[in-house]
């Protein structure tokens, strides 16, 4: 590791704008890198704006243009199904990426920056063991299962796919909050037991804030991951339980129609809106 | 009176271990429990099915047979019966390996630098750009991957750009080839590398950074000696988020390649669908299962010991 | 951390609430007519979901396991024998219900369901090929457009990946039956399907636009969906091998552990009316197969070349069938010798 003298830390810690190096440069730039990530966006953002402008397609082609027309998103408010099943989607992917992410939290508390203790390894392999099959071998095996507790009860909701997407969620909420958690050190919460703080006062006003940046990224990817998972949906669900991707999964042999566009670029511009609303509300935590 | 002293606060030591390891399982239990449940635990039930015999029109009887794990492997040639090897399960699976290194490799190039960016914005719009790489996901993958054909195909945009300015005099051809597929897995992947790497860099601390540079440290030296091995949780969680369900990945490939080969995931797929034949797609998967987690274990023992050491 | 507290409730849409009347229906994916389900609704009080699936075989495992919900399947009539020999199916009787003289003739005894005893016609069509006319100009009724491509063609042919066609196109090309288990036949279709591969540049479906924008020109694909490429793109045309096509016929059956019963046979009888397969047809362009409906059709499908078959051709029709285990492993595995 790079030593460095005291008084310059303590210069540099001072100053609250990003510090010139020697050579006159932002530290906090590397070379290519700006250039590398506004390309990476616009390439992301390419596509979504094709989906975007057909969404407004007056013919029926995702490819050719004939013209303006608002009739894809009149379809879309008159077709019942594929409204469900959006709405379906949505609420199921907010309660899986939730309680996903907060049983990932806890599980990435426990797992990481610690000596090794009877079981961690195992505790590491099982929480991304979901990750390690393809998605058809989990949904027939959980179509088993859950049929014959089906069939045992005679209970049918939406929990078979709440349960069935939040365990396929926790993965991809535990990497980065583990990735976030390894970057931390134990400095500040020694400190503040050191201070008489409580466990929990210390989770909640040095560990939490701190990790925070973490738990907001594994939310968001398993939220997307959940939106998307077409294949556990397919088999899980029972009658009148279609979401987007299977709804669409079912297009996908006869026609796809703008209108998926038109349902694609509400959803888009509703996730826009509340997660920025999300973040205008998350502010005061800085 | 040492002895006994000794002794003593030895044993108050394991009992404090004890008692943080009870606490560890406590707190990762619901994660835990609910993977059990809802994910490994009826994976048992495509244990046992590899063992049994497949059924007439899918499904399987409960038949005992060893023929699904031999059949991974070794098979019987079609038409005269000689056995040999699996070599279509092996071509298959070298092809969507290949395909999961490239895109891992490819994320990286692409997330890292993204992630970087992110991350080094002012708070307030750092989250901002961080919803805004993810917002594309929330459309679906088929809806976007045919959004992706709109760009690359021979009268799609970005042939129509270059061919009104003048770069090219002939439409590029980037659909149904390996650039395409390479292309939409990248697309595809990218936020589960761009995420976690966000989260690492995110605590970077800037100051290390300062005394490199005070230190005459180049930009690009500071950045291979101090903040990747500060950001290496991250750049792996990636890694793994990446590499590994793309193992399975077969919609994007097929509809941008073109679909003439399978990939691993159709295999799988095939075995329980018009294939019939639920024990070999059992034992397949079980297979890449146990592969993946033993690189994983063997991951984690190794990255456990360097802590220790260093 | 009270921001992750949105009211679940605003966002909860649960599919409780048992209704009086009620229907749910497993179909093929974007292959009911809201129009129709609507009709149904008013006609009738009875509310009706409809769950979607793409695949004969993910509709079987599903409805075998159990737990399902559904009362209504509309399985394909290559899997019909499976539904009905592993007990699935309810033998509702159709044959005595009220719009049964509508049923045309030829699809009254099926091989599948000899009388019509448990199902009712829903859609049928056929598998062939498809050939933008623009970049070749000889005969389209052959499967050699695919097989054994003309020059012109090569390089920018798709196949859809459904093997149970595509082998039953190849197997017919070289003069075999439909599931036969000859292995000098099938060693010729293996090696004439490898050797052609070469010469495609695809295998996929949701092909409409890349045909309509003519990144393909030919290639195997069935009538309805062609129909609706040649709307998009005029040069556009559907051929009929003459070696041998597949028709597959997909119909309505009611689930031996149905909930809603007699809602269930009130929509097979329903959908034996004229007017209502009508609707039925306008939606997925393919034909019905009642009679009487033909008043009530889109103008355009009336005198489609991709729904009407012409007379010369019509017995090149083959049916494809439930092969045999044994068989079905054959080609499952040529299958993946092709592809691999």
């Amino acid at each position: 590791m790079v030593e460095a003298t005291t008084t310059q830390v303590e210069q540099s810690a001072a100053k609250p704008r990003p510090k010139r190096g020697p050579k006159g440069y932002s530290l906090r730039t590397l070379p290519g890198f700006t250039f590398v990530a506004l390309f990476t966006m616009i390439v992301l953002y390419a596509p979504i704006s094709i989906l975007v402008i057909f969404s407004f397609n007056e013919g029926d082609s995702l490819a050719i243009w004939e013209g303006f027309s608002l009739q894809w998103y009149a379809k879309a408010a008159a077709n019942e199904q594929v409204q469900e099943a959006a709405i379906r989607s949505l609420y199921l992917a907010f309660i899986a990426s939730t309680i996903g992410t907060i049983a990932a939290t806890m599980a990435a508390l426990a797992t990481t920056r610690t000596r090794r203790f009877t079981g961690k390894t195992m505790i590491y392999a099982l929480i991304n063991q979901p990750l390690m099959v393809p998605e058809i071998v989990t949904a027939v095996a959980l179509l088993i299962v859950f049929a014959a507790i089906k069939v045992a009860t005679g209970h049918n909701s939406m929990i078979y796919l709440i349960v069935a997407h939040t365990a396929f969620c926790i993965p991809f909420a535990y990497l980065p909050i583990r990735a976030r958690l390894e970057t931390m050190d134990n400095s500040l919460e020694t400190a503040a037991r050191d201070l008489y703080a409580s466990a929990w006062q210390t989770f909640r006003m040095v560990t939490l804030p701190n990790m925070w940046p973490g738990i907001i990224a594994g939310m968001m990817l398993s939220f997307v991951i959940s939106l998307d998972t077409v294949v556990i949906t397919e088999f899980v669900k029972s009658a009148g339980q279609d979401t987007l991707p299977t709804y669409m999964l079912g297009q996908l042999r006869r026609v796809v129609t703008p209108e998926v566009n038109a349902i694609s670029t509400v959803i888009l511009f509703s996730g826009a809106i509340l997660v920025a609303l999300f973040f205008r509300l998350t502010q005061r935590k800085g | 009176m040492a002895d006994t002293h000794a002794y003593r606060s030895g044993e108050l030591e394991q009992e404090a271990e004890l008692a943080d390891t009870r606490q560890r399982w406590l707190l990762s239990l619901p994660a835990v429990v609910i993977i059990m449940l809802f994910a490994a635990g009826p994976l048992l039930v495509m244990v046992v099915y590899s063992f049994l015999t497949p059924g007439d029109f899918g499904n399987v009887k409960w038949e005992f047979s060893l023929d699904g794990w031999k059949n991974t492997l070794v098979q019987r040639d079609i038409f005269d019966d000689t056995l040999m090897w699996a070599d279509a399960h092996l071509s298959i699976f070298w092809r969507s390996f290949s395909l999961s290194v490239i895109t891992t490799v490819l994320t990286l190039i692409f997330g890292l630098p993204t992630a970087w960016f992110i991350a080094t914005q002012p708070p307030g719009r750092r989250e901002i750009w961080l919803f805004l790489v993810t917002v594309p996901f929330w459309s679906n993958l088929l809806v976007r991957t045919i959004a992706i054909q709109e760009l690359i195909r021979n009268e799609g945009v970005i042939n129509l750009v270059l061919l009104k300015i003048g770069i090219i005099t002939e439409p590029i051809q980037m659909m149904f080839t390996d650039f395409a597929i390479a292309f939409g897995m990248t697309y595809v992947y990218l936020p589960l590398m761009v995420l976690p790497i966000y989260a690492a860099i995110e605590k970077l601390d800037f100051r290390l950074v300062e005394a490199a540079h005070d230190l005459y440290a180049s930009r690009m030296a500071a950045f291979w000696q101090v903040i990747l091995p500060l950001i290496k949780p991250g750049i792996i969680a990636g890694s793994i988020l990446v590499f590994i369900p793309s193992l399975g990945a077969y919609v994007t490939p097929r509809v941008l390649g073109g679909g003439k080969n399978l990939m691993f995931g159709n295999l799988i797929e095939l075995q329980f669908g018009a294939g019939r034949n639920w024990p070999l797609g059992a034992a397949l998967s079980l297979m890449l299962m146990a592969a993946v987690m033993v690189a994983l274990i063997y991951y984690v023992r190794v990255t456990s010991r360097e802590k220790a050491d260093g | 951390m009270k921001h992750l507290t949105l009211t679940a409730s605003a966002l909860a849409l649960c599919a409780s609430g048992a209704m009086a009347q009620e229907l749910n229906i497993y179909n093929w994916g974007n292959y009911t007519n809201p129009d129709l389900i609507t009709k149904f609704e008013e006609e009738t009080g009875i509310k009706v979901t409809i769950t979607d699936y793409d695949s004969n075989d993910t509709a079987l495992a599903k409805v075998k396991a159990g737990g399902h919900g559904f009362d209504i399947v509309v399985p394909s009539h290559s899997y019909i024998p499976i539904w009905i020999g592993e007990g699935l199916l309810l033998e509702t009787r159709p044959d005595e219900m009220e719009n049964f003289s509508n049923v045309a003739d030829e699809w009254v005894d099926v091989s599948w369901d000899p009388g019509r005893h448990y199902t009712v016609p829903w859609q049928w069509g056929t598998t062939g090929v498809v050939v933008n006319t623009k970049y070749y100009d000889g005969d389209i009724n052959t499967s050699s457009i695919f097989l054994d491509p003309p020059e012109e063609l090569v390089g920018k042919i798709n196949v859809v990946p459904e093997m149970g066609d595509v082998m039953t196109l190849a197997i017919l090309y070289h003069g075999g039956e439909p599931c036969t288990g000859d292995k000098d036949v099938l060693r010729k279709v293996r090696d004439t399907l490898v050797d052609a591969k070469e010469k495609w540049l695809g295998m996929d479906y949701g092909n409409l636009e890349k045909f309509a924008k003519e990144d393909l020109w030919a290639g195997v694909n069935w009538n309805g969906s062609t129909f609706r490429m040649r709307l998009q793109n005029e040069n556009i045309a559907y051929g009929y091998p003459k070696e041998g096509f597949v028709l597959w016929m997909d119909s309505v059956a009611v689930l031996a552990d149905a909930q809603n019963v007699d809602e269930a046979k009130a929509f097979q009888n329903f959908v034996m009316d004229p007017e209502n397969a009508a609707l039925i047809s306008e939606f997925a362009r393919y034909a019905n197969g009642i009679n009487g409906s033909e008043p009530f059709m889109p103008a355009d499908m009336k005198t489609a070349p991709e729904i009407v078959i012409p007379d010369e051709l019509k017995a090149a029709g083959h049916f494809t069938e439930t092969c045999a285990p044994e068989v079905q492993e054959l080609y499952t595995r040529s299958w993946t010798d092709l592809q691999k």
